[in-house]
């Protein structure tokens, strides 16, 4: 079981990632929690320092940082391994769902919709490796998407992302395995959370954020390598990627 | 489709908004007027606001600060009373006024300024608020508290979500040993024996309830026989150490509704010749306070049809006849209750203008929907409550007539000077159009 009593949340005001948080401040944990939203980041501090009986701010710390701008993720990672000491875990959990129509209409969009959810997260991976690499222990774990299995024409410019990330991801777990560090890809299905705000969420294959974050403490204790959250979503998704291209292509998915 | 706990009326909003940060405007660009919406366990249309927009507030959940020295917390309105729970008990801390269920938010525990088993000592809800923030549509945040604001605050408390937005509310905890409780029960055969025994255990025992049988009458002949409970905080847990509900669930709607003349009367029947236990013994404070906690989705036994609440409050020189006509009107008209609960209130004024809470005695029932004979069944329930000066609670109306509101709520125009302008309910345009 990896340890996560020092951990930083990337994109720590989004749902699930707030979830994970809540979840972690229960077992004693020590987080630094980082969104760039400054009033949102404060809020949150304030809701894990009253759950973490920790008025003074000694055991949950942040920083408001723009996390697509990759200039500076650098010096953040350096300020979270200052405030925290040892970090035995990391959680990349910021995106946004673009708008695919808007996507199909603009190449700026796509390609801004692609850094977001997918370079940026990759610039600070590799910022982060290195010191993950050197130590020779600990998790690295970023929130990818059920999305990025299978281009589909409702949102494939949020897929790309994903799936790239997802790729990244593999070979840098078949990278750190060698110096025993767990590397997760983590691939919710749909989730309630401000994000998916306006489709219709009714129906079995929605989860809520905690369901979802409870499954991301346990894989990234575990040192999974893949977790589908709910674990349905592995069912489904390798239903859905053994369908032929040529009918693929057919469906209105 | 949102609804209400008890599914009547079924309407149709033109927007939902999820709100998700304090302290941000209000949603620009959706259909006026706005309302607050919870957890959704209120009965009725005071949590619905048909062709307009609903602001759904579970998802301001956050704790913004707690002194663990005082018990004083303040968090965001949508938090609900089980995660407050979760966090407090552990700590020796407990909210002073619960409702009977824990799935509801603070800020509707303050909108409907609800009330507890333990009225008769505890007062409701609002008057454990020190204060709380409130989001106008005029862009302002207005900081409400008891001594500073105390025209904005009794208007809010109470206020059925429509003096605007309420962001966070605090709220003042009281101490407990542990997350036990001491509890005993006692049968009685005639609101006579009911109102000798309460008159008793009010005077030593904080949380007091009563369960009626309204289908089988006593040894008297009338009905009025039911179950006692009493409780308090227990100093200590029992040995036996965690507690764990069984949860269940009622997992979808039947065909047709579940709750009709065989089932209330066999029900009722069997719930009076339940166990009791005359002597005090430890029962953990989840099933005593909130039994139907234990089993998702109840309200699916009515089928999607939905049923009606329907909760009086009798002044007390009217109390002990209005009660016994109250149920010798649902005895004759045949229509039974599975839950009818009777409770006194304490003397205690009410924090807030449209308080539900007040002296004298408060009888609780749930009926099945069966369209004229529930509507006549309601008109001659009216008529009582009316005769006895008593009130009916908008948080578990669906149906009362404007003039019940407002002969029970006479402070309903004072009231509506409070009332924001982009803030309007179902429940609201019905009493006061």
């Amino acid at each position: 079981m990896n340890p996560m009593n020092n951990v930083v949340l990337f994109g720590a005001t989004s749902a699930i990632a707030t979830a994970v948080a809540r979840e972690l401040v229960d077992t004693g944990a020590r987080l630094f929690c980082v969104a760039r939203d400054g009033d949102a980041l404060e809020a949150l501090l304030a809701d894990l320092r009253v759950r973490a009986d920790d008025p003074e701010g000694n055991r949950i710390l942040g920083a408001r940082a723009d996390l697509a701008d990759i200039d500076g993720h650098a010096a953040l990672w350096q300020q979270a391994q200052e405030a925290l000491g040892e970090v035995d875990s990391v959680l990349l959990a910021w995106g946004t769902l673009p708008d695919q129509a808007a996507c199909n209409a603009s190449v700026d969009a796509t390609l801004q919709a692609i850094h977001v959810n997918g370079t940026s997260a990759i610039a600070l991976l590799g910022r982060i490796a290195p010191d993950f690499e050197a130590r020779g222990r600990g998790v690295i774990a970023a929130i990818g998407s059920v999305a990025g299995d299978r281009g589909r024409q409702s949102n494939y410019a949020y897929g790309t992302a994903k799936g790239m990330l997802a790729i990244y991801l593999q070979g840098l777990r078949n990278r750190l395995f060698f110096s025993g560090v767990d590397v997760v890809t983590l691939k919710p299905g749909f989730v309630r959370t401000p994000m998916t705000e306006g489709l219709n969420r009714a129906g079995a294959l929605w989860a809520e954020p905690e369901t979802v974050a409870r499954g991301i403490v346990r894989a990234m204790r575990r040192g999974r390598d893949v977790a589908y959250l709910p674990g349905k979503w592995w069912v489904i998704m390798t239903i859905i990627r053994l369908i032929p291209e040529y009918l693929f292509k057919r469906l209105k998915l | 489709m949102t609804a209400s706990w008890n599914r009547i009326p079924q309407v149709e909003h033109a927007a939902e908004v999820e709100l998700a940060h304090r302290g941000r405007p209000l949603p620009p660009g959706t259909p006026r007027p706005l309302l607050a919406h919870g957890l959704g366990r209120s009965y009725g249309d005071v949590c619905l606001n048909p062709g307009a927009t609903l602001l759904h507030t579970p998802g301001l959940d956050r704790f913004v600060a707690f002194d663990a020295a005082t018990g004083r917390i303040t968090a965001e309105a949508g938090l609900s009373l089980d995660a407050l729970l979760r966090f407090a008990v552990p700590r020796g801390w407990f909210p002073p006024v619960v409702p009977g269920t824990r799935f509801v938010t603070l800020g509707g525990a303050v909108a409907n300024d609800v009330h507890g088993k333990n009225h008769h000592q505890a007062g409701s809800f609002g008057d454990h608020v020190l204060g709380l923030t409130l989001r106008r549509s005029n862009g302002q945040a207005l900081e409400v508290t008891r001594e500073a604001s105390p025209d904005w605050f009794a208007a809010t408390v109470g206020g059925l979500g429509l003096t605007g937005l309420i962001e966070t509310v605090t709220l003042q905890l009281m101490p407990v040993r542990s997350g036990w409780m001491r509890a005993w029960s006692q049968r009685f055969d005639s609101l006579d024996a009911f109102w000798e025994l309460n008159a008793q255990a009010e005077r030593e025992w904080p949380y007091t309830v009563a369960w009626i049988d309204c289908l089988n009458p006593g040894p008297n002949g009338r009905v009025g026989r039911g179950i006692y409970g009493a409780a308090r905080h227990a100093a200590t847990a029992p040995v036996r150490g965690d507690y764990r509900e069984r949860r269940r669930s009622i997992p979808l709607d039947p065909p047709v509704s579940l709750v009709n003349r065989l089932t209330l009367r066999a029900f009722n029947h069997i719930y009076y010749r339940q166990p009791v236990h005359a002597t005090p013994r430890a029962v953990h404070h989840q099933p005593w306070l909130f039994p139907l906690d234990a089993i998702r989705h109840w309200n699916r036994i009515y089928g999607h049809q939905g049923f009606y609440q329907y909760q009086c409050v009798l002044p007390p020189h009217a109390a002990r006849d209005g009660v016994q006509a109250l149920l010798d009107a649902i005895a004759a008209s045949g229509q039974g209750s599975f839950l009818a609960v009777l409770k006194t209130f304490g003397d205690r004024p009410a924090p807030g203008m449209l308080s539900f809470p007040r002296p004298g005695a408060t009888l609780a029932l749930d009926f099945p929907e069966k369209g004229r004979d529930t509507e006549r069944l309601f008109a001659r329930l009216d008529a009582i409550v009316q005769e006895a000066g008593g009130a009916l609670y908008p948080a578990k109306d669906a149906r009362m007539p404007a003039e019940v509101f407002r002969q029970g709520f006479p402070g309903w125009e004072a009231f509506a000077e409070y009332v924001d302008p982009e803030f309007s309910s179902g429940f609201w345009r019905r009493v006061t159009a």
